[in-house]
């Protein structure tokens, strides 16, 4: 668990060049020329609101319905619709955020954690180590994630918990593998050896200088992580094993929705758009961070 | 060549014991007992303690790990993958009987998702209008972020409950098969587009393609018989790849249209702790992954005779 503490040691704010500063009227250019990217920063703040502070976009109840309003289409009052019990679908959506946002960040973290841990542990004593973390790589890559994650929620049981644990742990082969190659370059780095020529520890070298600089690809992998994660966890979620019943969340309204596909629509094609939109938005923010920002001077 | 042969088959079985290993590793050292949920038979009431165990001891699970290991291993080598612990059937006929509906399905998908990404592709890079370029190149950033689950249940709304042209649900050869497929193709078809459009627009930069367009060839022949060629080996790598993902992905598109295949019986499967059958759609999964990549590497030399199958460490050492 070393890696965790290291990581909230030294995490820079953004994978910019080292060096230089991030000036607030560069940002407005760059997000000026963009309005793809504007509108996908701007439909992640909403994400995040309705996942942290549902109350803030809708009053309505998400679990306790009106049944004589029960399957109405979109409309003023229901932006979303209602379902078969009168729910408005607008709320369940937004409180499904929370549960489905909250498993997609603790996969990812999973993933990220111990996958980068395990990379940079790799990268930097090499030998051995190395070998035997790259076959276990390649192993997790060969078996097809979906798969992998189906095992996992077999041992685990089914949960919301589970789920972010079965469809974070395949994804540690990416980011270890990630992680490796850039602290294997950073390693060759001047500054490393320099380090090492006046005596500094494995540790000193290894937190601040080789992780400082290998951080930043790992956060672009993050970033477009993240937008897989969700779609892998509203997959198991539509399969029916995430959440128990009455709490909603993105996959398993799009799945309660299918009942219903001849005569209301709304009812899983809104939840699955909203699937759709948010993996959008993540992956624009994704290619932003990679290397869109750096070669625009 | 048959030394490089040799080799790369010893490799595949390498990959597949070892994942073998850790879904063994992952379904047998995590704590869930199927034989409880099994004596329950559904019910909240605790099952008979001699029940219990008299089905422990029938399904081998009384015995230390290492010994259900080795036995299994044992089994998997003779084809023998064990019996469902719901239906007490053997695993391999569980399987076999699943498996022609998945694998049409999938190398349909696969099929259609390649030529779907390569048209896209082409076109993109081919056409001069830039406002058509930029859109036909965007297209597949949008294709990988849509959920399967839910193109599929678009697809259905539409075409079959709007428009009446295809049947819902059920398996009516290849009528049935079109919807599920196009679904399965979409993300696959957006990937290779990305890969392929960009490894494209590298080979389009390239001197050779100078010379051709300097020896009076036009920009059709150009594009697809001196450019393709040259672009298409990342591409087909990552169809590679794409072919054990879309067996996985299967799995939520055929439960999207009720249809039978190896879906059906692991939805099953995962819900009832049924060890056995997951661990062979696992091993399935890992199958098809090493053997379509086997395929793949045994084709590079024929699209691009610069690469020579050269018996040296392969895969062991190209994996950064």
């Amino acid at each position: 668990m070393n890696g965790l503490r290291i990581a909230a040691e030294s995490t820079p704010t953004a994978p910019v060049v080292p060096g230089r500063r991030v000036g607030w009227r560069r940002v407005g250019r760059f997000m000026a020329h963009r309005p793809g990217l504007v509108a996908s920063v701007l439909i992640m703040i909403v994400v995040l609101v309705a996942a942290f502070a549902p109350g803030v976009l809708t009053s309505a109840d998400p679990i306790v319905g009106v049944p004589a309003d029960k399957l109405r289409s979109p409309e003023a009052h229901h932006l979303f619709g209602t379902d078969q019990l009168g729910r408005d679908l607008f709320a369940r959506v937004v409180y499904g955020t929370s549960l489905s946002i909250r498993t997609t960040m603790i996969a990812v973290a999973v993933g990220l954690v111990v996958g980068s841990a395990t990379g940079l542990v790799a990268g930097f004593f090499g030998g051995w180590i190395d070998e035997i973390v790259m076959r276990i790589v390649d192993v997790l890559l060969a078996i097809p994630s979906l798969l992998l994650s189906l095992a996992l929620v077999t041992a685990l049981g089914v949960g919301t918990v589970n789920v972010a644990v079965a469809v974070g742990v395949p994804t540690i082969a990416n980011f270890a593998r990630v992680m490796r190659a850039e602290t294997l370059r950073v390693c060759n780095a001047v500054f490393v050896e320099a380090a090492r020529s006046t005596g500094a520890g494995w540790w000193w070298v290894l937190s601040r200088h080789v992780l400082p600089h290998a951080w930043g690809p790992v956060t672009v992998l993050t970033t477009l992580e993240i937008g897989v994660a969700v779609l892998s966890v509203s997959g198991l979620s539509f399969l029916g094993y995430g959440a128990t019943p009455p709490a909603p969340e993105w996959g398993s309204l799009v799945a309660d929705g299918r009942d219903y596909l001849a005569t209301s629509w709304w009812l899983s094609t809104l939840p699955g758009l909203t699937i759709a939109l948010t993996v959008l938005a993540a992956n624009r923010i994704s290619r932003a961070l990679d290397g869109e920002w750096a070669r625009v001077r | 060549m048959l030394r490089y042969l040799g080799r790369r088959a010893l490799l595949a079985l390498g990959v597949l014991w070892a994942a073998y290993t850790v879904s063994f590793a992952i379904l047998h050292l995590l704590p869930s007992d199927p034989v409880e949920i099994m004596a329950a038979g559904g019910d909240r009431i605790a099952p008979d303690p001699d029940r219990v165990a008299a089905l422990r001891h029938e399904y081998g699970f009384d015995r230390s790990v290492a010994a259900q290991y080795a036995d299994q291993l044992v089994g998997v080598l003779r084809g023998d993958l064990g019996r469902s612990v719901q239906s007490g059937q053997q695993v391999t006929t569980m399987i076999a009987d699943a498996f022609p509906p998945t694998l049409a399905l999938t190398a349909a998908a696969l099929g259609l998702g390649i030529l779907l990404g390569t048209g896209l592709a082409v076109w993109g890079t081919y056409t001069r209008r830039w406002w058509l370029r930029q859109m036909l190149l965007a297209l597949p950033a949008v294709g990988v972020c849509l959920p399967s689950f839910f193109v599929g249940l678009v697809l259905l709304q539409v075409v079959s409950f709007r428009w009446g042209l295809l049947p819902a649900v059920g398996d009516h050869g290849v009528r049935s098969l079109l919807l599920p497929a196009v679904t399965l193709a979409l993300p696959c078809g957006a990937l290779i587009a990305q890969v392929l459009a960009r490894s494209l627009t590298t080979a389009l930069g390239e001197p050779y393609i100078g010379t051709a367009r300097a020896k009076g060839a036009g920009p059709a022949r150009i594009h697809l018989r001196h450019a393709l060629r040259n672009a298409g080996l990342p591409a087909m790598t990552l169809a590679g790849v794409l072919a054990g993902n879309t067996v996985a992905s299967a799995v939520v598109v055929e439960t999207v249209f009720s249809r039978p295949g190896i879906g059906r019986i692991i939805v099953a499967a995962v819900r009832y702790q049924d060890i056995p059958v997951v661990q062979g759609v696992v091993l399935l999964g890992a199958v098809t992954f090493v053997v379509i990549n086997l395929a793949v590497d045994l084709l590079y030399p024929l699209l691009d005779p610069r690469i020579v199958p050269v018996p040296t460490r392969v895969r062991m050492e190209g994996t950064v």
